[in-house]
């Protein structure tokens, strides 16, 4: 009963309609099993770009002659299978990231959610989300995605100043980014949102600030803020290694963070992730389903699933990664149906660190049910409510540990891989102390 | 014959690197191949071979007294004694003239690297001139005055020396320090000028020196090169001329004098002697007179150089002798032998070793401990002038807290575990034995004695116990290019030394003497005047006692709370420089944190340095989505066990790393 008035306050999230949603839907079933349940999200993975970004470490490749009609077969062929293997009914929202997805043709973004279409339920108001880059997505072509099935985009951003796009590495203008998420705005009212990354070499936070200010102006419902990370491999990461860039200063990054998020929040925006921000209920459920530990299934080069193979008899939730080359994941969706390069299963233990990791990220937290939907015998006040680390945090202000859950506080969420280290092994130690249970959640 | 035991000696010759000075210098030089597992496996080919009978003994009776000479060969680091040594032993056919003979006395890897005699080694000489058959025995000593009880202790076994200079370098601090030593012996002293063979040879300069600083007329060197050969027959014929024999009455019965023990796996102690009176042979009961305990003797030899029976040893010979003892600390350097129920005076001079530097090891991985633990044993089993106590750091886990000579002896000791064992330490900043005169009866009582020793920190006692605090001196001798003499009486003065002489050695040579602080010395001092003389000036100190010291101790605190580890007795001079640097270092090693660290150094209740580490603003990852949360778990997990280890001073964290950056070795350049 203590949950109503949580369950009141998060049905004013679209997101957590569809939480709500899942969750009387698994109650109607009998014992919540959330690892394993019938429904999922897709993400698929977009793998070229026209030209790689100086900050970018991820799994994508300057295509030289790319058949994409061969590729497109093997995303359907793969998401078919996959499908099969999890067992999956209901596919509530689907990703196209990468890479630069908006490079895709429009066909192949119709080809695979028609596979989806046909092999599960995927309901009209699904989320479909596809990213989209300034330079490659003119209102035309932004038309002809919509018309194949994309209802949210995702505009890459990055910076409204043009020199930091240089540094970056990005092939648009300021301008040409405006005028890309107004065309976008057009075609998708309420569901375009854009990323600015702060704390780049020499940003300083007065300037930034004009930029987020600036963005405000021109934004639609949904804004998320990156910290730059430089990643080994990437060509700022080199420059500031060899003193031709000074590093970016982690005190001035933390202060655009915190500055940034006051603006948003003034502005109306809900900080429902560490980095996401959103007015009006235009939250992303895909991303959401990641931070509540939900199924999902990742098709193509390098993308990464979790979700359990049902549809082979499988009790236990896997972590898949596929192959990451294009070439040699087409040869093996080709040959196999699927690329699947690796499959971790996760224990009891392991999902409940993810549970806790992740649920952290957002603003509600773990809630009590949202927790005792992975782990029945053990409340969060079990594991948590005697720690003497846990104690320290809540008196700092850092932690919330009440009748909702446990979450972060505002300045907590700004230090949560600080807090993790103290909960994780809080939670390993009460897992290893309590005695072995074969309990029906176990 | 000799070839055999040869084999270990090519061995060597690949190991005599060039890099000795790059090694000398400090732990960071170059890190060789180890050569052999353990420090006595080194040294057992030769001794295998010749103690198997494979010769016939010889018989020592052979030898009077007056056709017997012995004597050592001093010389700076990289003069060339071992050189020298080498053409002796072929000269007298001692071993093989083969192009191999490289430092074949330097038996230890860490020797022949850094150029220095850790151990010394003896060999006997037999050599025929004007129609006499000679004993000569060359008594090696170690070459560095860290080392000088010992060498004063080889060299009391001697009538004579070698005085070996370099014809390029000329005298440097450690011919000094050497000469006066066997001065101090009243030594004949045998000049050897070497290296002449070289292209900026300057043999009268270093005539000139020598007749200078030690008052030796230039008629008497001998001018050489070893490496060529030239000239050395001279040298040995110096040797019989020149120094006489020793004084030694068969009759009496035996007075035998310890000046080096060995340890050897399968045979015990074997402990080298010179005989001062009477004879011993296989069957005789003898008697340490420093433990009183008696042995059997069960071989008794000469070493030419590896180990060689004899029937019998006499009066004036130098030999080695094994009697079942156990342990090197039965037969102590200086120690006297005599026969059971025949007690003699005897010899003077004996003390046992006395630490002068400490400094806390630990292994790398508390795992490694029980590896390390043996490869200290062993080390020590060798080496009874290291002292070894336990000790535990609530930051570095179980360790111990080791004695040395001095820094050179610290250094070896080091080297050799981590060559000769694979071990790697963790050497914490070395200290120095500071003492407290104490004024508080209650202490006086505690302690039982007015004068206490402080060795460890925590023994400190507070300003109002005590009459004084006094900390051991050195005197220092620098030997220098005088272009240099401004910045290195400089760098003296910074170290709290105090100038007690200054003379021109040469023309523009110049030699300083200086009253160093020992724990002044102890860190970088001599890289520092090898830095800022461009490796010219040459340094080398001998013991001085102790003297009056405004000592003070400083305590670290980490938000008001003492970080037992850090605390630390300094001068109170250097607090304030010593406690910055400290805070710094912490500074920058210590990870930042949910909150606000005060980093403090402070004298009782006075802060005198002050860093603060600022708390954690954000620390997020930015993107985290399906394909990021394995890689995040992974790092999140590994950290959250690092963060297990992590020992707590009140509320904050600190990792092993900041500890060991903060109490290991090293300059503070």
């Amino acid at each position: 009963m203590a949950f109503l008035g949580a369950r009141a306050r998060c049905s004013a999230a679209a997101a957590a309609k569809v939480a709500q949603r899942r969750r009387l839907a698994e109650d109607a079933r009998g014992p919540p099993s959330p690892p394993g349940s019938q429904r999922a999200v897709l993400y698929v993975h977009w793998p070229y770009c026209e030209k790689r970004c100086s900050y970018c470490n991820f799994n994508k490749y300057i295509p030289r002659g790319v058949d994409e009609a061969a590729v497109r077969r093997c995303l359907v062929t793969e998401a078919q299978t996959l499908l099969r293997l999890s067992g999956v009914r209901r596919v509530e929202s689907v990703f196209f990231g990468g890479g630069t997805p908006s490079l895709a043709s429009p066909h192949t973004v119709a080809a695979v959610l028609e596979a989806v279409a046909q092999a599960t339920h995927l309901p009209a108001d699904s989320e479909v989300t596809l990213e989209a880059n300034p330079t490659s997505a003119p209102g035309s072509r932004l038309a002809a995605f919509k018309a194949a099935g994309v209802n949210r985009l995702s505009v890459g951003l990055q910076s409204l100043d043009d020199t930091e796009l240089q540094l970056l590495g990005r092939t648009h203008s300021a301008s040409d980014a405006l005028q890309t998420l107004a065309e976008a705005r057009r075609l998708f009212p309420g569901r375009v949102s854009v990323d600015l990354m702060l704390g780049l070499p020499a940003q300083q936070v007065g300037p930034w600030l004009g930029q987020l200010r600036e963005l405000l102006r021109h934004c639609d419902d949904h804004v998320s803020l990156y910290q730059l990370s430089l990643e080994r491999g990437t060509a700022l990461f080199t420059q500031v290694q060899q003193g031709t860039l000074p590093a970016p200063d982690p005190e001035l990054a933390a202060e655009m963070y915190q500055e940034g998020r006051a603006v948003l929040r003034e502005a109306g925006f809900r900080q429902y992730e560490v980095s996401n921000f959103a007015r009006n209920g235009a939250l992303s459920t895909h991303n959401w389903t990641y931070w509540q530990c939900g199924q999902y299934l990742g098709v193509g080069p390098g993308a990464h699933g979790r979700f359990v193979p049902q549809g082979a008899g499988s009790h236990t939730r896997e972590a898949r990664i596929q192959t990451l080359e294009p070439d040699n994941w087409m040869k093996e969706v080709m040959l196999f149906g699927h690329g699947t390069r690796k499959r971790v299963p996760l224990g009891e233990l392991e999902l409940l660190e993810e549970v806790l990791a992740m649920g952290l990220r957002t603003d509600v937290g773990i809630t009590h049910q949202h927790w005792q939907q992975f782990e029945p015998p053990l409340t969060l006040w079990d594991v948590f409510g005697t720690s003497r680390e846990v104690k320290m945090l809540l008196e700092q202000g850092l932690l919330l540990l009440d009748h909702r859950g446990l979450r972060c506080s505002w300045e907590g969420l700004a230090v949560l891989d600080s807090l993790l280290l103290d909960l994780l092994s809080q939670l390993q130690d009460t897992w290893w102390q309590r005695t072995p249970s074969p309990g029906p959640g176990g | 014959m000799w070839s055999l035991a040869g084999l270990g000696w090519r061995r060597g010759r690949a190991l005599a690197t060039p890099a000795t000075r790059a090694a000398r210098r400090g732990l960071l030089g170059p890190r060789p191949t180890l050569a052999c597992p353990t420090a006595t496996g080194c040294r057992d080919p030769g001794r295998r071979y010749s103690s198997a009978g494979r010769k016939e003994k010889i018989d020592m009776s052979r030898f009077p007294v007056e056709n017997i000479r012995n004597f050592s060969i001093i010389a700076h680091v990289d003069h060339g004694k071992s050189t020298l040594a080498d053409r002796l032993l072929e000269l007298t056919g001692t071993i093989d003239k083969t192009k191999n003979n490289k430092q074949v006395l330097d038996k230890l890897q860490v020797e022949r690297e850094r150029g220095i005699t850790v151990k010394a080694q003896t060999a006997s000489l037999f050599y025929n001139w004007e129609g006499k058959q000679y004993l000569l025995n060359l008594i090696d000593t170690p070459g560095h005055v860290d080392f000088s009880y010992e060498v004063s202790r080889s060299l009391s076994a001697c009538q004579g020396v070698l005085l070996v200079v370099d014809a390029n370098e000329g005298i440097q601090a450690q011919t000094v320090a050497n000469f006066f030593l066997a001065f101090e012996a009243q030594l004949s002293v045998i000049p050897v000028i070497n290296k002449i063979d070289l292209k900026n040879a300057d043999p009268e300069r270093v005539e000139k020196q020598i007749e200078k600083v030690f008052d030796i007329s230039s008629d008497e060197c001998i001018k050489i090169s070893a490496k060529l050969g030239t000239n050395v027959e001279s040298v040995l014929q110096a040797v019989i001329k020149r120094i006489p024999s020793p004084k030694a009455h068969q009759k009496n019965p035996l007075r035998a004098l310890v000046f080096d023990s060995t340890f050897d796996q399968y045979r015990g102690v074997i402990a080298n002697v010179a005989l001062f009176d009477g004879a011993v042979s296989k069957g005789d009961k003898i008697v340490s007179a420093h433990t009183q305990k008696t042995y059997e003797v069960n071989e008794v030899g000469v070493l030419n150089p590896n180990e060689q029976p004899t029937h019998k040893l006499y009066a004036g010979q130098v030999g080695y002798l094994i009697a079942g003892m156990k342990d090197v600390s039965e037969a102590q350097i200086g120690d006297t032998l005599y026969l059971h129920k025949q007690p003699v005076e005897p010899m003077p001079g004996f003390k046992s070793a006395k630490p002068m530097v400490f400094a806390g090891m630990y292994p790398v991985d508390q795992s490694e401990y029980n590896n390390l633990k043996s490869a200290v044993e062993k080390l020590t089993l060798n080496d009874s002038s290291v002292t070894v106590h336990r000790d535990n750091s609530l930051a570095l886990g179980a360790g111990w807290r080791l004695g040395f000579l001095g820094l050179l002896h610290m250094e070896v000791f080091n080297q050799r575990l981590e060559q000769e064992y694979n071990a790697s330490v963790i050497l914490t900043t070395p200290t120095v034995p500071y003492k407290a005169v104490l004024s508080s009866t209650k202490l006086i009582k505690e302690y039982r004695e007015k004068e206490i020793i402080i060795i460890n920190p925590a023994q400190f006692p507070d300003k109002s116990k005590v009459v004084e605090y006094l900390e051991p001196v050195v005197l220092g001798t620098i030997i220098t290019p005088d272009e240099y003499i401004g910045k290195i009486m400089m760098l003296c003065q910074a170290r709290r030394a105090v100038q007690k002489n200054m003379m021109f050695i040469d023309q523009n040579r110049v030699m300083l003497k200086y009253l160093f602080p020992l724990n002044e010395i102890v860190v970088d001092f001599y890289d520092s005047l090898k830095s800022l003389s461009s490796g010219y000036a040459s340094f080398d100190y001998e013991d001085a006692g102790y003297q009056t010291a405004e000592l003070v101790k400083m305590d670290i605190l980490l938000n008001g709370n003492i970080v037992e580890e850090l605390v630390t007795v300094v001068h109170k001079d250097k607090a304030h420089t010593v406690g910055k640097a400290i805070c710094e270092r912490l500074k920058d090693s210590l990870p930042r944190q949910l909150f606000e660290i005060a980093i403090q150094a402070a004298v009782g209740s006075k802060i005198i340095a002050r860093e603060t580490v600022k708390a954690y603003r954000k620390n997020v990852l930015a993107k985290c989505y399906g394909g990021d949360i394995t890689r995040k778990m992974k790092l999140l997990k590994r950290q959250a066990e690092g963060k297990k280890k992590l020992r707590k001073v009140g509320n904050v964290e600190v990792p092993k790393d900041a500890f060991i950056k903060v109490l290991r070795t090293q300059s503070d350049k």
